[in-house]
């Protein structure tokens, strides 16, 4: 007769398997979970994107294709933005197509250049509305040094967009030579994080005032591309850089855990959470580590030279309060783990969709 | 993370340690000890911090009834989303509710063929939405134990004291003394203590447990939702097994008074009425174990509004929700679990809620422990 122990082991390395096999669709239609950045959302990618436009520049499935036409590498992403509401404290909508598209780049460490941007405005938009976004984006642009060199605008009926959707796209110039990617992580690397995690995820929460809950928080959207020049400057043996947006810091730690084929330990207690962020995840029953940040990122580094990149992130004025927040093991593969503040440990698993408020 | 004021007090890994101590030093060499967590918020707080960690081999944990959302059978939430299409209709729900599976779609699903079930916080989000759309017809999905009756029937009484008419509730409201008394009569099941739950005994107060102390011999500790509470609990049914007494004892005095909250207890009679039975996933029916709108109420009460189907629809066949609610399965032990039944594609609610046992297991235990902590040495 086998163990108690070896029948939940045999349990588990049937799940561990099934995990392992190619992404297939069974929902009949779309749901908001497939939006969500968490698992349905990766199922979407792979059993349907993927698998219709398969190529070796898309199949790493990283935040931009890297492309060589010749001259130096260009790095090439693409990003929509349907954020409600379209004005947030701390920034807009505008702001935020600008410094999503630019942070894409960056995480290749690339030096954003140009950007086209496409609108999708509803009937009855205000047109003081628009005038404030386009103004907020040339702001961004002109802050992270990229210029809006094409665009296109559509209109549709009332009820058909929410207010406005922007989709932009961006092209870089990586002028460094290293390769940076999620499946680069190795036993023994440092994982740190570029500033405190959740405030945009909590911040538009709260500005949709569903929640009548008021925090002294706005959102950190911000471009890194100047961070990540610094960071590359100083610590060459980055390994990955990832901006922790739908889906927060969990879901990109398991992207690079699942690329890399290593373990991912996190502390608890290292990692940066401002109180206004832990005080409303505590009343909604959700975890900071899968909020949306818009102006943070990850780095993993190669220990020797983990010190160095964390004193050049805290001597940016973006990266003061950067963190060393865990450590890369080869062991168990594939996953996130978590060393809570309570002395615990835990898994940190992907979400099926957006994290749902818990009833009690 | 940022110190915070009245959380991280019940968050303090060196008082665990402490308490980890004591614990282990009550257990008596060769005994196993089998306690039920009734509460899914205890499920939630124990896979969240990893509070295992600190329980000797001897102590296990089994995951009792108390998740309000695995406990909804199937044909509940088809009730619900037939309500949803009628027309004119916006069901509103709380957020867990949402993945729940019926005999085929989850509200999510059924968002997308085209109803309207939002996402609300309380039933007074839904009671402010009747207001903004009077000419729609706003129902509540309400769900949750003796916890989260009170706000439902004050909604109830408001949007009568504001005849607000065109708001409903659809009562799926359960209560906690009769599941826990079906758990104590099922035959294959050996518990040494219970740890009470914390939020329901706010409004019920300790008194009700009673009859688990005198007719079944067990120690019973309402416990709070801090990690610390629950190891706090722990040693204290420890104690009694230890010291040979078997009592109804309130670790979490600091929010549960002894006799509960009288008012609250008030409302819900005023408002709903106990059905004759009702049935739960996986336990199946159980008598006087649900609450419905009383006779007074009828024009806020959803079932009455609208000519439901209320078709009862069994569990799967392989879904073994009902065995992992008793406590008699651990989630891994399930023909399905993590397999056919995942968070992705959950089949038993258990999988569903954050509280629900089989998806904490899943999404935050799913290794043996040895090996996590051999991982997570420094």
């Amino acid at each position: 007769m086998t163990s108690v122990d070896d029948r939940e082991r045999q349990v588990l390395e049937r799940i561990d398997k099934a995990r392992r096999r190619r992404a297939k669709i069974k929902d009949e239609r779309i749901t908001l979970a497939h939006g969500a950045g968490g698992k349905a959302t990766h199922t979407l990618i792979e059993a349907v994107f993927l698998e219709a436009f398969r190529n070796p520049l898309l199949e790493p499935l990283e935040d931009q294709a890297v492309l060589s036409l010749g001259g130096p590498r260009l790095a090439f992403t693409t990003d929509s933005f349907v954020v409600h509401p379209l004005f947030f404290p701390g920034g807009d909508i505008g702001e935020l197509a600008v410094n999503g598209t630019v942070n894409d780049l960056a995480m290749s460490g690339a030096r954003p250049r140009y950007l086209s941007s496409g609108f999708i405005v509803e009937e009855g938009l205000p047109t003081e509305d628009l005038v404030r976004i386009a103004e907020s984006m040339a702001r961004a642009a002109e802050a992270a040094g990229v210029q809006i060199v094409t665009g296109d605008t559509k209109v549709v009926e009332r009820g058909k967009a929410d207010g406005c959707y922007i989709n932009t796209a961006g092209v870089g110039v990586i002028s460094h030579d290293l390769t940076l990617g999620a499946s680069r992580a190795r036993p023994g690397d440092v994982v740190l994080v570029s500033g405190p995690i959740g405030d945009h995820g909590i911040t538009i929460m709260l500005a949709r005032g569903e929640l009548d809950i008021e925090a002294d928080l706005t959102s950190d959207t911000a471009p890194l591309a100047d961070l990540v020049d610094r960071l590359l400057a100083a610590a060459p043996g980055v390994r990955c850089l990832r901006d922790a947006t739908r889906g927060g810091v969990a879901t990109v730690l398991n992207e690079v855990a699942r690329a890399s084929d290593v373990a991912v330990v996190l502390d608890e207690r290292a990692v940066p959470v401002r109180t206004e962020v832990r005080g409303a995840s505590e009343i909604l029953g959700i975890d900071p580590l899968y909020v949306a940040c818009e102006g943070r990122f990850i780095a993993v580094v190669a220990p020797e030279d983990a010190d160095a990149a964390l004193d050049a992130l805290r001597t940016h004025p973006q990266g003061t309060e950067a963190a060393v927040i865990g450590q890369v093991k080869a062991d168990p593969p594939s996953l996130v783990l978590l060393k809570t503040e309570f002395g615990g440990t835990r898994i940190v698993d992907v979400l099926v969709g957006d994290p749902l408020p818990r009833i009690c | 993370m940022t110190r915070m004021r009245f959380v991280d007090e019940y968050r303090d890994a060196d008082k665990a340690q402490a308490l980890a101590a004591r614990i282990a030093e009550l257990c008596e060499p060769g005994r196993q000890y089998k306690f039920m967590e009734v509460c899914g918020g205890h499920t939630h707080t124990i896979y969240k911090h990893g509070l295992e960690d600190y329980l000797p081999e001897s102590v296990t944990l089994v995951h009792g009834p108390g998740c309000p959302v695995c406990v909804i059978p199937m044909g509940r939430v088809d009730d619900a989303i037939y309500i949803a299409r009628q027309p004119d209709v916006i069901m509103t729900s709380f957020g867990d509710m949402m993945r729940v599976p019926g005999s085929g779609d989850t509200f999510f699903d059924a968002n997308a063929a085209g109803t309207n079930i939002r996402m609300v916080y309380s039933p007074l989000d839904a009671l402010k939405i009747a207001k903004q759309n009077p000419d729609k017809r706003v129902v509540f999905m309400a769900i949750g134990f003796e916890t989260t009756a009170p706000s439902t029937a004050m909604t109830v009484l408001r949007a009568a004291k504001e005849g607000v008419e065109n708001f409903s509730i659809f009562c799926n409201h359960v209560t906690i003394i009769p599941a826990i008394k079906a758990i104590l009569d099922s035959p294959d099941l050996r518990l040494d203590g219970f740890i009470g739950p914390g939020h329901v005994s706010t409004v019920i107060g300790c008194r009700p447990y009673d009859f688990i102390t005198r007719q079944y011999d067990k120690p019973l500790v309402v416990a709070g939702f801090e990690p610390l509470d629950i190891l706090q609990t722990i040693y204290m049914i420890l104690v009694q097994l230890s010291e040979g007494r078997c009592e109804v004892e309130n670790q979490y005095s600091r929010v549960v008074p002894w006799d509960g909250n009288l008012r609250a207890l008030g409302v819900i009679n005023e408002v709903m009425e106990l059905r004759p039975y009702f049935e739960w996933r996986g336990l199946g029916f159980i008598s006087h174990s649900a609450l419905k709108v009383r006779e007074e109420y009828a024009r806020f009460d959803a079932e009455r509004i609208f000519d439901l189907p209320g078709v009862r629809v069994a569990d799967p066949k392989a879904c073994q929700c009902g065995e992992v609610l008793k406590g008699v399965l651990k989630p891994w032990e399930c023909k399905v679990f993590g397999t056919a039944c995942t968070p992705e594609t959950p089949i038993g609610t258990c999988m569903v809620s954050p509280e629900g046992a089989c998806a904490a297991y899943y999404n935050f235990g799913r290794f043996t422990r040895t090996r996590v902590m051999e991982a997570t040495r420094s």
